[in-house]
């Protein structure tokens, strides 16, 4: 078990996650892996409160969520990683050298950034950032829902605006 | 009856947001039966970030003078961004997981606050969830 799908979601925890791919997969528990969370006690308890009673939450900053992977991993639950952006997922790709794909299911627009897929715009160095964490073997696609299909991330980057 | 008169009662009391088109079908529907839909803005979330969820809000209940939210999902992003908003300003009331008996509940209760108000459509809609089965 242990977990079934890493995520970079400028949302965090929302619909999509808890209800979307959180039923299929029956998960039972989200790790939520953000600096800014993890050192906050109101927006733990926010996004504590936004999760389904059958689920467990947990919150770590990118440096505790590489030194407690492991135990994420041997979890006999099926379970959820959340990253909020690029760059934390990226450090914890590289702090913890066993996670075999990562989801991009949203990150939205903001200044700098260009669209790529109707959930996916990235600015220059986010583009560098998936390319060099693909390069390190790492499967990126994009895929919001689970029913929508997997978006290769050099599709990805073809994308343009529309 | 309002005690605020017809035109105070048909003011916008409430932002209601949710998933895709949820919003504008639930206010579609409170026209249809009622025709109050200017009682309520529907707002959508497609495509926004939670700032701009949160935003969004802020500006309705700016613009509108309404004082409650209510959202789809209690893990949604409009349901944590009206969080953000209420523990700032205690005037704002949340009820997340609206359905129709729910609003229509709302509309029709303008002699009392929109907290009551609320507590009140919250009570409803809770009480319109029923399942029927073959004994």
């Amino acid at each position: 078990m242990g977990i079934h799908l890493y995520r970079i979601d400028d949302r965090l925890i929302h619909g999509q996650v808890v209800v979307g791919w959180g039923q299929p997969l029956n998960a039972r528990f989200l790790t939520l892996v953000d600096d800014l969370v993890a050192s906050s006690d109101w927006e733990k308890e926010l996004y504590r409160m936004a999760v389904p009673p059958e689920m467990d939450i947990y919150f770590a900053d990118v440096a505790t969520a590489i030194r407690d992977h492991a135990s994420y991993a041997a979890d006999p639950r099926p379970g959820i990683l959340i990253a909020g952006d690029i760059e934390s997922m990226h450090r914890l790709v590289k702090g913890v050298k066993a996670i075999g794909s990562v989801n991009l299911g949203g990150i939205h627009y903001r200044a700098g950034r260009a669209e790529k897929l109707r959930y996916v715009f990235l600015t220059p160095a986010e583009e560098r950032q998936l390319r060099a964490l693909e390069a390190s073997g790492v499967e990126v696609t994009a895929q919001d829902v689970p029913s929508a299909r997997a978006v290769p991330l050099s599709e990805v980057l073809e994308g343009e605006s529309k | 009856m309002s005690d605020g008169g017809e035109s105070e009662a048909n003011k916008p009391r409430a932002i209601v947001i949710g998933h895709g088109d949820f919003s504008a079908g639930l206010v579609s529907a409170v026209d249809q039966i009622c025709g109050m839909a200017g009682r309520l803005v529907g707002l959508s979330m497609m495509g926004l970030t939670p700032e701009d969820i949160e935003k969004a809000i802020r500006a309705e209940l700016d613009r509108t003078g309404a004082r409650v939210i209510f959202t789809d999902l209690p893990a949604g992003s409009a349901t944590l961004a009206a969080r953000r908003i209420v523990k700032g300003d205690s005037s704002v009331v949340l009820v997340s997981g609206v359905n129709l008996a729910t609003l229509l509940d709302f509309v029709f209760n303008t002699a009392v606050s929109p907290s009551e108000a609320a507590r009140s459509a919250a009570d409803r809609g809770k009480a319109s969830l029923i399942v029927v089965e073959r004994s």
